[in-house]
């Protein structure tokens, strides 16, 4: 987690000097909003690691000897299959035609994804198909 | 500390490979070298503008750069290929670092960087000056023709796609360009002069000419601006001071406007199955 | 020596629930496994390869007379629109980031599937239906977008490009780029979470870590277009100025904004295909990749400094600051000097097999130093005020991505057999290679001199200069092969179809995804060995051939030890 956490801080830290360098230079506000943007878009999860990096113990993927059986257990939950990305998709998909052909498109893109929020919350709920 | 088991033949062969390097790259910088100073244009011509000739020298540097760089790489990858084909079934060394090596391509190339950063501003600096001027075009740009006005005269030319309005600037003179558009973005390119930059709706661009001999160029948009984008053509005439004198004058002695407009609308009919449907008033006036 | 250990995951309830799955469409529809996902992106975008491709070689028909009459100046700027952005959008970006990557990063580091498989699904869907939404701009009634791929304001706007294809492409951009920030978000999490025990960040493959560097530049760069597309949509439709000078607008900022995002999207394309050919050019070379931490701080370095060049696009508007862009654009040259390097230091003293994969990687690396040394001009603005907008840049960045078309061909190559477990004809391979390669180089070489001879961009005629025209046809014959060397592919696939059994390593690959099936199962690993280097697989089949640190030699004992000599 540490190298993670060093990675993300140090591009944090480059375009923070680099929005700095830039801002004071140009004058020019987009790319320097945008910039500092970015700095803090590395920096959020950058300390989110760095400050589970010092609390935790080594993750097996973290320690060069690990072996495999010390990442014995549940690695996670793995969905089996699912049609809810699809309907979500479908109803993201309508709801674009609306921006092009008209508000009416509105009505199947908004319910299909309020029922793929539904379905695919409550099949989160069940846990899956692990 | 391991000590190296390299067999003696294979230290040899290895120094006898370097010098074949040695000797493949410094072969063709010798020939460049003794060449002189005619060095190729890399397909780039030098322009008519002093800093059009600028940039021309800057390209030929950076082509010539390119050009040993590249072939060097080049030869690098030719002679692993060559040399290393697979032959049996053997595992090579499976070394992983040279680390002075590493560092040395890493430094090489940012000394690269900052001498052709330096060369760059150098002659940047020439192309964007803008010293005082006595000659002033306005360009304006819009959907798809040219207009140049020349503050403190009456002259005004207009024209649109396969017309070809004439942009007349004296030789030898600093010629101060201010460049906008009505409508939306076009590209001023003059390929005689090395140079182009955006006609910006909302923006005044500026930027100076220094021709250095007579003639008459072609200028074309070249930033995608609509249906009638590939025929934006326009003309760059360079003409001696006293001709550009004289052509200016010919606007002020006829009552300029009407007389302009005039010229304009006969140009206009003659090439009528030319134009497009916007006609020049309407968006050359706002 | 090396230890195997039943893959802690693997369960037999995994099989099970295999073989009780949907079938058919309803499986394609419901699965969130990344293989078939990853396949379905891989063949979609290998699909929009194919139109983008038509769209160039009907390009190159036009331009082969200075009158061209094949298609009108709207028809042309349709053409080009769609090609560019077929091929930027929903070509190169998605078969990279959501075809390979995801089917081989998770393999790579030994995870049973994406970190968020629902959420990868997703991204398919959002980026079929995207690219559908695009190309359906051909069937309305004013024709697809026809403002360049680049949609520069205030051409974008509804007074000079009304109409619904302008929105079509919009909106299947929204679609694509959210399916594209899914799809980073799910790379980063599963190569920060779901490596493998021993499969420290150090010991990833190259490939893998490109992708995560990609992953980490698609969350910077995708909301910022997403951002400017929806201001784009206000301008057009709700009457706001964002864009426009009129209501006190600036069309500039669009550039920022695009670019902003567009210059990133050049390494989000590229990193990709750096990856594929940082893992293929080792194996072929049977070394491990040379200067491996130099490659990841290269990758990073290209990462950091993407973020600072966007406005060298806008050189030539006069208003961005040219030394800052200048110097950080020029900059970029040197970790990708680097990373030249490291593939020939790869391939020295190796043993290089010069399999399909192999010679499409070498092919990709010298048109890719075309490509690269030309950027290196464009970074100087005297010399980009000089070419801009002609077709200079139109060959520096054709060089580019025609390298990445070979890097992904490497990429199919070498993967192909992992993923469908049949090896694809190495004959017509080659052959195709030739045909790609050289048509490559017949279809960019003359277009650079097109552009120092003052040829601007999207032109769909050249009235004024009939002169052009040798080296147009000289350009559209490079095309024509191209073109060829696609349907090549296309024979290939067919011919080889289900013919040669590849097996589990059929190149002796280094790599994971080398030590399980082909195809994997699912959940990928029914075991895994003991990850010590970022060649798990070569260690595990090569015991004592482990990659030696600088200045080491081998010892003389193994017997299978050859002198390179």
């Amino acid at each position: 987690m540490k190298v993670e956490a060093k990675m993300l801080l140090g591009l944090g830290l480059f375009f923070g000097v680099m929005c700095a360098v830039y801002w004071n230079w140009s004058l020019e506000n987009a790319g320097g909003v945008m910039m500092f943007a970015g700095m803090l878009l590395c920096f959020l999860p950058g300390s989110y690691y760095y400050f589970w990096s010092r609390r935790m113990k080594m993750r097996p993927e973290d320690d060069p000897n690990a072996t495999q059986a010390s990442g014995a257990g549940v690695v996670g939950s793995f969905p089996g299959t699912s049609i809810w990305p699809f309907t979500l998709a479908m109803g993201a998909f309508f709801i674009v035609l609306a921006l092009v052909f008209g508000v009416w498109f509105l009505i199947p893109g908004l319910g299909l994804v309020v029922w793929a929020m539904l379905g695919g919350t409550a099949e989160g709920r069940r846990g899956g198909k692990v | 500390m391991e000590i190296p088991t390299l067999p003696p033949q294979g230290v040899t062969a290895h120094t006898r490979r370097w010098r074949r390097v040695c000797k493949a790259v410094a072969l063709p910088l010798a020939a460049l070298a003794l060449s002189g100073c005619t060095v190729p244009s890399f397909g780039a011509s030098e322009g008519v503008t002093s800093t059009s000739r600028s940039t021309y020298h800057l390209w030929q540097g950076f082509s010539v750069g390119a050009a040993i760089i590249g072939t060097f790489v080049l030869l690098l990858m030719l002679w692993a290929v060559v040399r290393y084909r697979r032959k049996g079934d053997n595992i090579p060394e499976q070394s992983q670092y040279h680390l002075p090596l590493e560092l040395l391509y890493t430094i090489v190339p940012i000394l690269i960087v900052f001498g052709l950063f330096a060369a760059t501003i150098v002659v940047e600096n020439k192309v964007v000056a803008n010293p005082t001027t006595s000659v002033t075009i306005d360009v304006n740009a819009f959907q798809w023709g040219w207009k140049f006005t020349y503050p403190g005269s009456s002259a005004v030319v207009v024209g649109q796609t396969t017309q070809d309005p004439v942009m007349v600037m004296p030789v030898n003179t600093d010629v101060h360009i201010n460049l906008t558009s009505t409508d939306v973005i076009h590209g001023f390119y003059v390929k005689e002069f090395n140079f182009s930059r955006y006609a910006l709706p909302g923006v005044k661009n500026q930027f100076t000419f220094h021709a250095v001999s007579t003639g008459t160029y072609f200028g074309q948009c070249t930033q995608l601006c609509g249906l009638y984008h590939s025929l934006m053509y326009f003309k760059v005439k360079v003409v001696t001071p006293s001709q550009y004198a004289s052509w200016l004058a010919t606007f002020n002695n006829a009552s300029s406007a009407s007389a302009a407009s005039a010229a304009q609308t006969a140009q206009q009919t003659q090439n009528a199955t030319h134009v497009p449907s916007k006609t020049t008033a309407s968006s050359g006036a706002n | 020596m090396t230890d195997v250990l039943e893959h802690p995951i693997e369960t037999p309830s995994h099989g099970h629930e295999e073989h009780h799955g949907p079938s058919g469409i309803l499986k394609w529809l419901t699965t969130t496994d990344h293989k078939i996902i990853g396949l379905s992106y891989t063949v979609t975008s290998v699909l929009m390869l194919v139109i983008g491709g038509l769209f160039a070689e009907i390009i190159r028909a036009q331009l082969s007379t200075p009158n061209g009459s094949l298609v009108s100046l709207s028809q042309y700027n349709e053409l080009f629109t769609m090609h560019g952005s077929v091929m930027i959008y929903l070509f190169a970006g998605p078969f990279a980031f959501g075809g390979l990557a995801n089917i081989i990063v998770p393999i790579q580091i030994g995870a049973p599937d994406m970190a968020f498989p629902r959420l990868n699904a997703l991204s398919y869907w959002l980026y079929l239906t995207g690219s559908i939404t695009m190309l359906a701009g051909f069937f309305t009634a004013g024709g697809a977008a026809n403002f360049g791929w680049v949609a520069y304001a205030p051409l974008s706007n509804s007074i000079n490009t009304p109409g619904a294809g302008a929105d079509l492409w919009i909106g299947g951009l929204l679609l694509t780029g959210f399916s594209a920030i899914f799809t980073g978000v799910n790379l980063c999490a599963t190569i920060f979470y779901l490596r493998a025990p021993g499969m420290t960040m150090f010991r990833m493959p190259i490939f893998t870590w490109n992708m995560l560097v990609t992953g980490i530049l698609i969350l910077l760069a995708f909301p910022v277009l997403t951002a400017g597309l929806i201001m784009l949509y206000c301008d057009r439709h709700f009457g706001t100025h964002i864009y426009s000078v009129a209501g006190g607008g600036v069309p500039v900022l669009w550039q920022h904004i695009f670019w902003f995002w567009g210059h990133p999207e050049v390494y989000i394309l590229a990193l990709p295909f750096f990856g594929m050919v940082t893992d293929i050019i080792p194996v072929f070379s049977r070394k491990p990749v040379f200067g491996y931490k130099g490659m990841v701080f290269a990758t990073l370095s290209i990462a950091a400094l993407s973020l600072g060049v966007w406005a060298h696009h806008m050189f030539t508007t006069g208003v961005v600051l040219l030394p800052f862009f200048s110097i950080m654009s020029l900059l970029i040259a040197v970790p990708t000097g680097i990373k030249i390097f490291n593939w020939i230091g790869t391939m020295w003293r190796g043993e290089i097999w010069f399999s399909t994969a192999m010679l499409m990687a070498l092919g990709f690396v010298v048109t890719f130093l075309i490509g690269g040394l030309t950027g290196i001009y464009l970074a100087s603005p005297p010399l980009d005020f000089f070419t801009h907008d002609t077709y200079f840049v139109v060959a520096h960045f054709h060089s580019v991505v025609m390298a990445l078309v070979l890097a992904g061909m490497a990429g199919l190559y070498y993967w192909g057999p992992k993923i469908t477990g049949y090896l694809l004809n190495e004959k017509i391979g080659k052959l195709q290679f030739w045909f790609l390669f050289l048509g490559t180089q017949v279809f960019t070489l003359p277009l650079y001199l097109l552009g120092l001879e003052g040829m601007p961009r999207r032109m769909a005629i050249y009235p004024h200069d009939p002169q052009w025209k040798m080296l147009n046809d000289l350009s559209s014959l490079g095309a024509a092969m191209i073109g060829i060397s696609t349907l090549l592919f296309v024979v290939n696939v067919a011919v080889s179809w289900k013919k040669h059994p590849a097996g589990d390593n059929p190149w002796d690959g280094h790599t994971l995804e080398w030590f399980t099936t082909s195809p994997p199962p699912h959940h990928n690993f029914y075991r895994l060995p003991q990850i010590r280097s970022e060649r798990p697989t070569w260690d595990y089949n090569h015991p004592g051939h482990q990659a030696l640190a600088h200045g080491k030699h081998a010892p003389a004992v193994p017997a299978e030890k050859v002198s390179t000599s």
